[in-house]
């Protein structure tokens, strides 16, 4: 049971991994990114890491994705103010 | 032309790498067999992997810690608000637009909850998964609902920048001076010099929940100071110069 729990939990990690280098554009990128961190999740989960786990809970899905989009935005700025 | 011999030497070596590899979920290293019998009877801790992390590598964790704080200090020098550049007076008052009603009410329920979840993990490090860290960003997360819910000065108010630099340096400062203390009063740099309490309670495991404590108020204070610098931006306009 765990076995397929495990195999499941690291194909999809490959899978949304492949999907986030696929998204080419980085604020999509950053949204499907929150999406491979659940995977990733599940993968420490099912390999028995609950401290990792954790860890990968609050920076892939809360703390990684704002500091892209805030970043993106703050460029978004400056690209638009050298163009003008 | 020395590009594929040397993808070729590397081929090999990866493969033969990977061939010698110990098999799934086999550990052949020593380490992890003799802590897990002795911390709990040495330390006093239920959870290892905080054992390991804020006692036996406890200088590890002071770099990575120190690692963060270093990280913090640059986005803080980089976006401080440059000459030509000035807050517009419609975002002192502004209630970000955007943010629906349910998204709103959503938000604002999980507030407390985080942050009493934060510091569940944060002080429950010696003995369940989490610690410090962990339970120190979910505290941040817990204020920046706040921001997601469209409150972005409530957010400067629970939360302002001089007391999130100050818990920021408090937080690596304890750190360090918990593990100097381990050389004044034990002799060894994060040496424990704590009672170790009884296995399983809150209040055990020497100075691991002090550390752990710490490394929260340090990681919430960093990760906090990090949005709230990066937000400041998005209301910064760029002015004529």
């Amino acid at each position: 049971m765990n076995d397929v729990f495990q195999a499941i939990a690291m194909i999809s990690m490959g899978v949304v991994g492949t999907a986030v280098v696929l998204a080419r554009d980085p604020l999509r990128q950053a949204l499907v990114l929150g999406i491979y961190g659940m995977t990733m999740v599940l993968t420490f989960f099912a390999l028995q890491a609950p401290d990792v786990a954790l860890s990968a809970i609050v920076i892939t899905t809360v703390g990684l994705p704002p500091m892209v989009l805030l970043a993106l935005r703050k460029m978004r700025d400056y690209r638009d103010g050298s163009e003008e | 032309m020395l590009f594929l011999p040397s993808a070729a030497g590397l081929l090999f070596l990866l493969i033969d790498g990977l061939r010698r590899l110990p098999a799934f979920g086999h550990y052949p290293g020593p380490y992890g067999m003799v802590l897990n019998g002795v911390a709990v009877t040495e330390r006093h801790a239920t959870n290892l992997v905080s054992a390991v992390n804020f006692d036996y590598r406890a200088f590890d964790t002071l770099g990575e810690e120190f690692i963060l704080f270093t990280a913090t200090t640059a986005v803080v020098m980089l976006l401080r608000n440059m000459r030509g550049e000035s807050e517009p007076p419609s975002a002192r008052e502004s209630r970000k637009e955007g943010a629906s009603d349910a998204l709103r009410a959503f938000a604002l329920a999980f507030v407390v909850a985080m942050i009493v979840l934060g510091g569940y993990v944060v002080v429950h490090g010696a003995i369940t998964p989490g610690g410090g860290f962990q339970g120190g960003v979910v505290l941040a997360t817990g204020a920046f609902l706040l921001f997601l819910a469209g409150e972005t000065l409530a957010m400067k108010r629970l939360a302002p920048n001089t007391m999130l630099e100050i818990a920021d340096a408090a937080g690596a400062a304890g750190f360090a001076l918990l593990g100097l203390g381990g050389l004044i009063f034990a002799g060894v740099f994060f040496e424990n010099f704590l009672d170790l309490g009884k296995p399983g309670s809150l209040n055990s495991a020497g100075m691991i929940p002090l550390v752990s404590i710490s490394i929260g108020l340090e990681v919430a204070a960093a990760f906090l100071l990090i949005w709230s610098e990066f937000l400041d931006q998005a209301l910064l306009v760029r002015g004529e110069e």
